[in-house]
């Protein structure tokens, strides 16, 4: 008979491999090179054995003893949920790796616009949970403790010390392996190792005994199967509804349960391993299933009537004196039971620290991520007290709980609770549609009915009433907790399941059809929902205020300043900086933020980046700020564009201004030295011809005459052109007063004609039209007369056809009256064109009768009477042409 | 941050009504992929449709089914499942090597 001290020796020297294993491990991880079979898939799916927990490792028996076949639901709802793995869970742990998810909670937070009240809800619901499962293992732990003491009679066993440090060896195994390294995604290669050993070692365990009772105790198959036939349990008694329920709780578990997380998702090294995982791990499962019943029936058989049936595992071999065999079947418990503490309460603790503890030490930090200290350090430590506090409440709830045949029941019950996740889970990875109140809805919901109808009457112990139970709260029968609605007679698990979870997933979707989700949530929504089309990046920031050295202080907090250094000097390099600091671009800020929510967690790195790089999301309100100052930009801009286009325009019209004064000056300074030039030369032969007269003596009377007539003809070409000039002047000073008559055109152009023609040496054949000239016209017809003489005259004077000749064409267009003085000359030169108009300019100086004033007179004049006069090009001769206004209204 | 997957990013080459017959297998796969969950659940559930034993049975019948011919009938069930799965996976992988040509070796990835 094996006694208490080797038990606890060989336990000892177990526990010593398992740290041995999982240093080793670890260390070989960490510095880099590790034997490939521990990366391998076979790993993987020994560390999701964590799922067999001591409950079903030595209740199994005990299920399958009370309740026949039942038992291997339990086991059916995870083959179905690995079988049908390319459906969700490989859709599941590529979210978790794209989006570095550190835990469910952190998972469902992220899912639904990195929601903390939603994480906080899971941590809470995942607390309550899984606390009383832990119980249950320590529980398995003592009683098969006690199994050993009750057989060796030298010792007594005291429960409360041997729980007490077996909680406190599994809280110092899990802080030690499972907080050494603070990023999530680094993986605990160490408790993932140790965990898988601990697998084999309890699927060994188990297939000892069975193949013991099989073939040791009984005959081979045949005959053990005819002993399970004449058993109590030998005919097949199920309850459909519990049944199915239950397989589907097992399912549901299998994927929300904490440690199920940790283990399948967070430690998943690589996708791929979920292929080998889809039929390894149920052929394990069935494996552990395999000698259950065998087990049972045998046990039932063979063992006085009243043992406790969750113990045949180990008292079967220990009343057939097989010790070494109970001793092995011990520590496949212990291992059931350790692997399931440890890995929960890691899982447990990085939910508690990240989404409860984080935030509110953030927030009493005032400063938020940029306060001095290392948060690298309070994240850890944090870590650790979770650990200790969750296993300690399992220890305290073991203890306070009555120790006894509540906590059997307590496995489904952590089952129900844990799916209540379910519906927000599922939501998530596959419809888009779902928003973070419709979670919360859900969640509230299902854990409150829960609680109601599943965890306070299985509780007991005064917790609920016994009123309510009987009749319901405030009397109401149908809000009896086993009865809801009035329904009866249904099994109290299949009850509750039915009725949490249809109302869950009912609170989920009428709430996520009834809101409207915030973008960010719609944009994680579309991430989680096609992580396949883009496993990329979350989302991106749009902050570029971003200070990279702050970034970098509080990186150094989190990742360590190795670690940090190293990562922003990749960064650096990959944007080609040549400094050690990356520019804060959205891509840079974006794997920042998922580095450091691989040991903060997602919202927290959300908010911790936020903090530093201002605009903590992309929230509605931030782009309408940006929107809004950005239109205010737009209006300031535009209003400065117009207020410049005013300068400019001013400055132009200015300078505009100045070339003209310029050129006006210039044209005054030209015009007074023409004047004088022009005064000068009669006055010069005036001069000349009357000191001759005056001097010399002895002149005949005929030289008189001739130097009279000349100074006479001077004098009178003086007067000639100070007329004009005064003429010229008052006209351009707009002082003239018009004296607007009607009359004909064909009169005026007679009087021109006769004027302009009188007293001329030389004849010139005037050729007009004198049907088209009948035209009734508005104007001062003494000026008009005097523009058209002006322009016979000239080319009576300048036209050097042998036989001169002007016609004259009077015809109407576009309500302008044009009359064209055509002459058969030469016409003026191209070049002279342009200056015609100009004063004192003459074609020919030397044919210079006038003071070069008359066609400036002349363009004056018709300017004032509202038309113009302008030369005719591209015609033979000289050609001008002289435009009327045709209406009434002559210009003033 | 990349992902060696099992090639069902290239969704957009299914998505064609007429595909390569390489692609339609592809198809076929997936629909295993659907229908292998739904299948298991369904023959778990055959026992449901068991008679349940006569709580006062009459001498001479036989009441309800024995439990050894429940745990044969679970058991190789089960087994059939895991195989079809396992045939699945080892489908997938050869697969998987078609579709992301030849890329598809384990534990290749770094973390």
């Amino acid at each position: 008979m094996a006694s208490l001290n080797v038990l606890v020796v060989i336990c000892m020297a177990y526990v010593t491999l398992l740290f041995l294993v999982a240093f080793v491990a670890d260390r070989n991880a960490s510095r880099g090179h590790q034997a490939g079979w521990l990366r391998s898939p076979l790993i993987y799916t020994l560390s999701l054995s964590i799922y067999c927990t001591a409950w079903t490792f030595y209740g199994a028996v005990g299920y399958a003893a009370r309740s026949g076949l039942e038992f291997i639901t339990i086991y059916l709802g995870p083959t179905l949920v690995m079988i049908g793995w390319w459906w969700g869970l490989r859709k599941l742990v590529r979210i978790g790796r794209s989006q570095r998810v550190t835990s469910i909670a952190d998972l469902i937070s992220a899912r639904y616009g990195k929601s903390n009240t939603l994480a906080i809800c899971v941590t809470i619901l995942a607390v309550i949970g899984v606390t009383p499962y832990i119980a249950l293992q320590l529980q398995s732990i003592t009683l098969s403790f006690a199994t050993f003491a009750e057989a060796d009679p030298a010792r007594q066993l005291n429960e409360t010390t041997t729980v007490f440090w077996v909680a406190a060896g599994l809280a110092m195994f899990a802080i030690l392996f499972g907080t050494r390294n603070l990023n999530a995604n680094e993986r605990h290669h160490g408790v993932v190792t140790a965990v898988a050993v601990e697998a084999v070692v309890k699927l060994l365990a188990l297939l000892a005994v069975g193949i013991f009772v099989v073939w040791g105790l009984s005959d081979g198959i045949s005959e053990t199967m005819a002993r399970i036939d004449a058993s109590p349990i030998g005919q097949w008694q199920v309850r459909g509804d519990r049944w199915a329920t239950i397989t589907f709780l097992a399912a549901a578990a299998f994927v929300c349960l904490p440690r199920m997380f940790q283990v399948m998702v967070v430690e998943n090294e690589d996708e791929r391993h979920l292929r080998t995982a889809a039929w390894a791990f149920p052929l394990y499962l069935l494996l552990m299933s395999l000698f259950v019943v065998p087990i049972a029936a045998i046990g039932l058989e063979l063992l006085p009537m009243g043992s406790n049936p969750d113990l045949f595992v180990l008292t079967l071999p220990l009343s057939q004196g097989r010790d070494g065999l109970a001793v092995l079947a011990f520590l496949g418990g212990f291992s059931s039971a350790t692997s399931m503490v440890i890995v929960a309460a890691m899982a447990l603790s990085t939910m508690v620290s990240n989404h409860i503890v984080m935030p509110i030490w953030l927030r009493m930090q005032g400063g938020g991520a940029s306060v001095s200290g290392d948060v690298r350090d309070v994240v850890l430590l944090s870590r650790r007290v979770s650990i200790a506090a969750i296993i300690g409440l399992g220890y305290f709830y073991y203890r306070f709980s009555g120790q006894g045949a509540a906590l059997a029941a307590i496995g489904l019950i952590s089952f129900a609770g844990i799916a209540q996740i379910l519906p927000a889970l599922v939501g998530g990875l596959f419809w888009r549609g779902a928003t973070r109140s419709g979670a919360l809805a859900g969640l509230t919901v299902g854990f409150v009915l829960w609680l109601f109808t599943m965890l306070l009457p299985a509780l007991g112990g005064g917790l609920l009433p016994d009123a309510v139970l009987s009749n319901g709260v405030f009397g109401l029968s149908w809000l009896r907790p086993q009865a809801l609605f009035g329904i009866e007679g249904l099994d109290p698990t299949v009850h509750a399941v039915m009725w949490s979870m249809t109302l869950n997933t009912a609170a989920f979707c009428i709430v996520s059809l009834a809101t409207f989700p915030s973008p960010m949530e719609r944009l994680q929504g579309a991430q989680f929902v096609n992580v396949f089309d883009h496993s990329v990046g979350p989302r991106s920031w749009t902050g570029q205020v971003a200070q990279s050295e702050d970034l970098m202080v509080m990186s150094q907090r989190i990742l360590g300043a190795g670690e940090a250094q190293a990562f922003f000097q990749k960064e650096a390099a990959r944007q080609g900086t040549h400094s050690d600091l990356p520019e804060p671009t959205p891509a840079f800020l974006e794997r920042l933020e998922r580095e450091l929510s691989g040991s903060v967690g997602t919202a927290a790195a959300h908010a911790m980046v936020g903090q530093i790089a201002g605009g903590s999301s992309v929230s509605v309100e931030d782009l309408l700020a940006v929107a809004d100052e950005t239109a205010q930009m737009l209006e300031y801009s535009s209003q400065l564009e117009s207020q410049s286009t005013e300068l400019a325009r001013t400055a132009r019209q200015l300078r505009e201004t100045n070339e003209k004064l310029t050129q006006i000056s210039q044209q005054k300074d030209a015009f007074l030295s023409q004047v004088s030039h022009e005064l000068r030369t009669p006055m010069t032969s005036i001069r000349a011809f009357s000191e001759i007269l005056r001097d010399a003596d002895g002149r005949s009377d005929t030289d008189n005459i001739r130097y009279a007539s000349i100074i006479h003809d001077e004098a009178l070409r003086l007067t000639r052109l100070l007329n004009d000039l005064l003429d010229l002047s008052v006209l351009e000073s707009g002082q003239v007063s018009l004296n607007m008559t009607v009359g004909n055109l064909s009169d005026v152009l007679d009087h021109a004609v006769s004027t302009a023609l009188t007293g001329s040496e030389r004849p010139l054949k005037v050729l007009r039209h004198t049907t088209s000239e009948t035209v009734r016209i508005s104007s001062d017809l003494d000026r008009l007369a005097q523009v058209f003489i002006n322009l016979i005259a000239n080319a009576q004077k300048y036209c050097d056809a042998e036989v001169p000749e002007i016609r004259i064409e009077v015809s109407i267009k576009r309500g302008r009256l044009r009359i064209d003085f055509l002459d058969n000359g030469d016409g003026i030169p191209a070049a002279s064109q342009q200056l015609i108009f100009e004063k004192f300019s003459r074609v020919s100086p030397e044919k210079a009768g006038g003071a070069g004033l008359g066609l400036a007179i002349c363009r004056e004049i018709m300017q004032r009477l509202g038309g113009d006069v302008q030369y005719l090009h591209g015609h033979p001769g000289g050609a001008f042409r002289v435009s009327l206004p045709l209406s009434a209204e002559m210009a003033a | 941050m990349s992902h060696t997957g099992d090639g069902e990013e290239n969704g957009r080459q299914t998505a064609a009504v007429f595909v390569e017959r390489k692609t339609y297998r592809h198809r076929q796969l997936m629909d295993i992929a659907r229908l292998l969950p739904i299948i298991g659940a369904l023959l778990f559930c055959v026992p449901l449709m068991w008679p349940n034993p006569d709580p006062y049975p009459a001498p001479d019948t036989a009441g309800g089914m024995a439990m050894s011919e429940a745990i044969t009938y679970m058991f190789v069930v089960w087994t059939l499942l895991i195989l079809a799965s396992l045939a699945f996976g080892v489908a997938v992988r050869r697969w998987a090597e078609n579709w992301t040509e030849g890329t598809d070796q384990p534990g290749e990835e770094a973390p």
